[in-house]
């Protein structure tokens, strides 16, 4: 049942998997909690203005695309701390602007559909040693900042509380959306463009539902996220159907698991207190 | 030594004037009530001192030093509850504890516990530590706050409308906590209110601001008629003077 693992494709697409499911399943909490699932969106559509500057410019995509995407992320951040644009107004600005920076890129490239349908939906079995290698990079560095949980948390629950206490904040928010960028371009290859988001928000929204406390969600999200790459990975070999696609299916069957079970576990709990 | 001392502050937010050559000092173990109409600037004047927004012009000192180098352990500060993220997932203790460690905690340490149990005590609510922030009433997060502020014993409480939304005997043991803490501590409380009377009954001074500073002194003072109507740009308004008070000073 499980000797496709066997297979070194299978094996470089599971270990893929699972880091980006780790990196966007952590990642998305904060995404989540802070209003940001539009984010998602517009960081993968930046990427891909950076894969199309990539492929124009004949280099590997992922060495333009992510710091394309980061400094996209940046701008989207310090346009948020200069102007009083909502965030999704903000986001879908740059969105565009990328989007159309990357039609006009592929556009001077004739031979680009190729490759371009490859980021648009993501080819997880092509996925080569150097990805893994980048992909394993980022997973170090989200355990390194692991301490910063607590900031960003606590920033993530009130901004001006934690602002009060002198946390970071602002350097907190660049940080942040640095690493969301860089994250972002590692799973595009991988999901793909156009399912990128789902993997940072589902499985967090998901969490979100059935838990009190943001340190649980936070562990469940990557546990949902970890879970369903692995699972959906199994399930798309054996059903023959795209494997970012499967595994968005099965984040879908958790969230909506949670969305019925939700409320009975917050009458248990109120039972609970009550006793 | 001063607690909150300003000169001559100007602070503006996206080009438009919030405060206005604000000159006052305030000293410690003061209680201070802060009036005004809506936008008067008054919550604007709680970020500048808790130094989350920077003076246009002028100088604000606090504890003689610059608000954003004043150590947050001597702050407490309680700010309005509607700007609470009710989605966000946490439980009472957690809230409590942000505000004894200044960061968010994973997990709960006995210490940590018991201080904030302790601490939730003071306002009679450590049955609620284990329940959901999003199942509190207003009232309920309000003493809350109180708790999480008083739990780092700061030196100055700054709180923002801190009675919405508890009943009138919740707002007496409201006040009674925030009081003996006071006087036990020898802290300073800024306290921005809409009731005029919890001004007059329980600050030393009492200062009206309307982006400018209307009056400050002794509520019989400042809670003068003409005050009143200036900073509320309205007359005949409904005036319980406290006894003794003259009616124009």
């Amino acid at each position: 049942m499980f000797e496709i693992f066997s297979l070194p494709f299978m094996q470089r697409a599971l270990a893929a998997g699972i880091m980006v499911a780790f990196l966007s399943s952590y990642y998305g909490v904060f995404v989540v909690q802070r209003g940001l699932g539009f984010l998602g969106n517009g960081l993968a559509h930046a990427a891909f203005g950076g894969v199309a500057l990539g492929l124009l410019l004949n280099r590997e995509p992922l060495w333009i695309a992510m710091p394309f995407t980061v400094m996209v992320s940046l701008a989207i951040t310090l346009v948020k701390h200069r102007t009083r644009l909502a965030t999704d107004t903000i986001i879908g600005v740059f969105f565009a602007i990328s989007m159309a920076a990357g039609i006009i890129f592929l556009s001077l490239k004739r031979d680009y559909s190729v490759y371009a349908f490859a980021y648009l939906f993501g080819s997880i079995l092509a996925v080569t040693r150097t990805d893994l290698l980048v992909t394993g990079l980022m997973v170090l560095l989200a355990l390194l900042v692991l301490p910063l949980w607590k900031r960003w948390a606590y920033a993530t629950f009130d901004r001006d509380l934690a602002l009060a206490d002198r946390v970071p904040v602002v350097l907190d928010e660049y940080l942040l959306s640095a690493l969301l960028a860089v994250t972002v371009v590692v799973a595009v290859k991988v999901v793909g463009i156009v399912l990128i988001s789902a993997f940072l928000v589902i499985p967090a929204a998901a969490a979100r539902l059935v838990v009190n406390r943001f340190i649980t969600m936070t562990w469940l999200s990557i546990i949902f996220g970890t879970t369903s790459a692995a699972c959906g990975l199994w399930g798309s070999y054996q059903l023959d159907i795209p494997s970012g696609a499967a595994v968005v299916i099965l984040q879908a069957a958790i969230f909506l698991l949670c969305v019925f079970i939700a409320p009975l576990l917050r009458r248990l709990r109120r039972e609970q207190v009550g006793s | 030594m001063h607690a909150v001392r300003s000169e001559n502050l100007f602070l503006r937010y996206n080009g438009n004037p919030v405060l206005e050559d604000i000159t006052c000092c305030i000293q410690e173990g003061e209680f201070i009530a802060v009036l005004g109409p809506n936008g008067a600037g008054k919550t604007a004047l709680l970020k500048v001192i808790l130094g989350l927004a920077r003076a246009g012009s002028g100088q604000i000192r606090v504890f003689e030093r610059d608000p954003r180098k004043v150590p947050a352990a001597w702050i407490g500060y309680v700010p309005q509850i509607k700007t609470l993220d009710r989605g966000f997932p946490a439980i009472t203790l957690e809230l409590v504890i942000s505000g004894i460690r200044q960061a968010w905690t994973g997990s709960v340490s006995r210490a940590d516990r018991q201080k904030a149990i302790a601490a939730l005590a003071q306002v009679d609510a450590a049955h609620l530590a284990e329940r959901p922030v999003n199942q509190l009433s207003g009232g309920e997060l309000q003493r809350i706050y109180l708790a999480r502020s008083l739990a780092r014993e700061p030196r100055l409480v700054l709180l923002d409308e801190p009675a919405t939304g508890i009943d009138t005997v919740g707002q007496s043991d409201f006040y009674k906590v925030l009081n003996d803490y006071r006087q036990r501590t020898g802290a300073t409380v800024i306290m921005v209110t809409h009731d005029w009377e919890v001004a007059s009954d329980k600050a030393f001074r009492v200062m009206i601001l309307n982006r400018r500073l209307i009056s400050f002194g002794a509520p019989g003072e400042a809670l003068c008629e003409e005050c009143l109507e200036n900073a509320y740009q309205k007359k005949g308004l409904p005036i319980r003077r406290p006894a003794g008070a003259p009616s124009n000073v």
